[in-house]
């Protein structure tokens, strides 16, 4: 042992160095990118994790096809809570993910970006609104998902939109959200941006509820008491379900039913659940743009691999969930490495054209937040139990009916 | 202060709505009566019986409030053999190995009925399910009126056999006195699982009258089996009327907080009664004082 010097320890060093370095520089363009995929497949979120998981699950083949980058999906369930998604995101990291991609709800989203940027981790935001998570001065966080005042904000300008189309202005509104994360912040934005926007209505009373709540008889009631003739929405799915069944069976029948961006109405549960109670039922979202040939690949993929749904019911999910893998192909093809710092720096430098996303808005460009802006919604109106474009009308593919018919 | 039909409306609703609840807690409330064993797998089993309800009226477009007779039956042979066969053997253990078990049995029933039926919600579409009937201003959901119909004639049902057939009054013994109704000769395990059938029954009751009312999902489990505690801790453990009450109170305190306080409020009202009860009468509504 005495025989080592320190010159021929500095040269064995340098020459192992180079040997580990070297090669993986050489092999980066063959490599795979590990993406760590965290979704709510079961719990209470389960249908809408699901709904995400159908547009990561093409996009392998899809982005082979089109980038001609290897991804593979290391799959999570963060079981719709919130500290199993943190432990999630970790196993997944020990388990090599270059990328870190979800989680949909907002709080679990959180935990996650936490988590990726303590170990450095890129995670690129698939589906959540909470406005906090870009505004953490975290370095690794990304998202194409707008937050919840510019959801909000873009929902209500095209709440004037509807009823300019419709020749019908309400003149008083009740506004109802569930109480979790995403819920308030979108409360939070449509109470900021209400005064500002010019609508004709005034909003009477804000009722939260809980989000797991399996009756809502009380909240309905006191909405409906309001005499409100426009109902405004914040929701989630199962919450959306038994809302709905408790306004037909009060036989509330304001003269629409609008969300100004949130998940729930649009949904497939929704439309089976509720059969033609579902019909007429607005929402303002972020959707896919069909003019883009992108999307049409997106949209026969989806439907070869999975016949039995409806492309329309996983537009959202389905679309933004692609499209953060997207961005991460697209990142791994111009670093040329699965270096977690360069994928970082690469995902920064993103430019992807208006026309080369699957979802509506303009080109995927991070801000100095690790934002993307300009994102855009329709106006999706369920008509025949299916979620259809009524506005804007260049993208339309039916005509709006607004004030929906009565029931109950 | 909101006008006087809205709080009526609010009112009549609680009592519908928590009669429904006592309905669900019944079964849980007369298991610990007598065999003093508390199920932690009670709302796992009311999610077991909904299913069967949604299975049912897929497969022979059977109502579920019809579905209810056979599927107490049912359910009362598999309650049965369940406390013959298995829990019976953990009666004379300490209460915590029983309370693992129950647990057990919890996370067994949800797990098989995500296996079995994945994690969508499931529900049945009946043609009265969105109807209400109007007694001036009051609208009373269908439903829950033919719900806390389904819970008074139940409850009425077991308080009959408790009190006027010979099994009953035997399980009475068995509760009041297990050791003088073995020394007398009764047999004891059969009379537990005849008490463990009847509460399964009754669960399975509760179950099919709720699958109109609620979605099922194979996690409801644990949420019926907490608001069930609440209840029957609430009403008195052990007394069936205290459950029915109990479910009452619950339901109106919850509507009348919703109302007048804030809808989110509601579940705050229903525990800050529980504390409150635990304080001032911890044997609750109806339960016997301690002797």
């Amino acid at each position: 042992m005495g025989s080592v010097t320190r010159r021929a320890f500095g040269i064995a060093t340098a020459g192992t160095l180079t040997l580990a370095v070297l090669p993986r520089r050489l092999k980066a363009a063959s490599e795979k990118l590990k993406v760590g995929l965290l979704l709510p497949r079961s719990g209470l979120q389960a249908l809408i994790g699901q709904s995400c998981q159908k547009g990561a699950d093409i996009a392998p083949e899809l982005l082979r096809q089109r980038l001609g980058v290897d991804v593979e999906l290391l799959n999570a369930d963060t079981e719709s809570n919130v500290d199993t998604a943190r432990s999630r995101a970790e196993r997944l990291i020990d388990q090599g993910a270059h990328v870190l991609v979800g989680a949909f709800d907002s709080g679990h989203t959180a935990a996650v970006a936490q988590v990726a940027e303590q170990h450095g981790v890129p995670h690129i935001v698939n589906i959540a609104a909470a406005p906090q998570i870009t505004e953490q001065g975290y370095k690794f966080v990304f998202r194409n998902f707008p937050p919840a005042p510019e959801i909000g904000r873009n929902g209500l300008v095209l709440l004037g939109d509807i009823f300019a189309e419709a020749k019908v202005s309400p003149k008083t509104a009740v506004f109802m959200h569930v109480n979790d994360t995403f819920g308030q912040s979108m409360a939070k934005g449509v109470a900021a941006l209400l005064p500002k926007l010019s609508l004709p209505f005034k909003l009477l009373d804000t009722i939260p509820y809980d989000p797991a709540a399996k009756d809502l008889t009380v909240e309905v009631s006191k909405a409906k008491a309001t005499n409100a003739e426009l109902l405004l929405l914040v929701c989630r799915l199962n919450d959306a379900v038994v809302l709905r069944r408790e306004m037909v069976k009060q036989r509330w029948n304001p003269l629409g039913v609008v969300s100004p961006g949130s998940p729930g109405l649009y949904e497939e549960q929704f439309s089976k659940g509720l059969g033609k109670y579902a019909d007429n039922c607005i929402t303002n979202t972020v959707w896919f743009n069909p003019k883009n040939d992108i999307t049409h690949a997106f949209a026969a993929a989806f439907k070869k691999r999975f016949p039995k749904d409806e492309f329309a019911f996983h537009g959202i999910n389905a679309s933004y969930t692609f499209d953060a893998i997207l961005i991460a192909a697209d990142a791994f093809k111009r670093a040329k490495t699965t270096d977690r710092k360069a994928l970082a720096e690469a995902i920064r430098q993103t430019n992807i054209a208006a026309t080369d996303r699957v979802t509506f808005g303009g080109p995927i460009k991070f801000n100095a937040k690790g934002q993307v802006e300009g994102n855009r919604s329709v106006v999706l109106q369920n008509l025949h139990g299916k979620p259809t474009v009524v506005l804007p009308k260049e993208y339309a593919e039916a005509k709006l009916v607004f004030p929906m018919p009565k029931v109950g | 202060m909101p006008a006087l039909p809205h709080l009526a409306n609010a009112v009549v609703s609680g009592i519908l709505t928590g009669t429904v609840y006592g309905l669900m807690a019944l079964g849980l409330s007369a298991i610990f009566g007598v065999i003093r064993l508390v199920n932690f797998a009670h709302g796992e089993l009311m999610t077991l019986a909904m299913y069967t309800a949604v299975v049912v009226f897929q497969g022979l477009a059977l109502d579920p409030f019809l579905t209810m007779f056979a599927a107490a039956a049912v359910f009362a042979a598999f309650g049965y053999v369940l406390q013959r066969g298995f829990i019976n053997r953990f009666i004379h253990r300490p209460e915590h190995a029983q309370m693992l078990l129950m647990i057990a049995l919890a996370m067994i029933l949800g797990n098989v009925l995500l296996l079995g039926f994945g994690p969508d919600a499931r529900n049945v579409q009946t043609s009265y399910q969105l109807d209400s009937f109007e007694l001036g201003p009051l609208l009373l959901d269908k439903v829950r009126v033919y719900a806390a119909g389904a819970a008074l004639v139940a409850t009425a049902l077991l308080a009959a056999f408790f009190r006027l057939t010979l099994t009953g009054k035997a399980i009475r013994a068995c509760a009041d006195n297990p050791v003088g109704a073995r020394v007398a000769g009764l047999p004891v395990a059969h009379l537990y699982a005849v008490t463990f059938g009847l509460g399964a029954a009754s669960v399975a009751v509760a179950g099919c009258a709720m699958v109109p009312l609620i979605d099922v999902t194979p996690g409801l489990g644990p949420s019926y089996t907490l608001l069930a505690f609440v209840i029957v801790i609430v009403g008195g453990l052990g007394s069936m009327v205290g459950a029915l009450l109990g479910g009452v109170v619950i339901g109106v305190s919850e509507a009348l907080a919703g109302v007048l306080i804030a809808p989110s409020a509601k579940s705050m009202a229903s525990f800050g009664l529980l504390v409150l009860l635990l304080l001032v009468r911890p044997q609750g509504l109806m339960g016997a004082g301690r002797r």
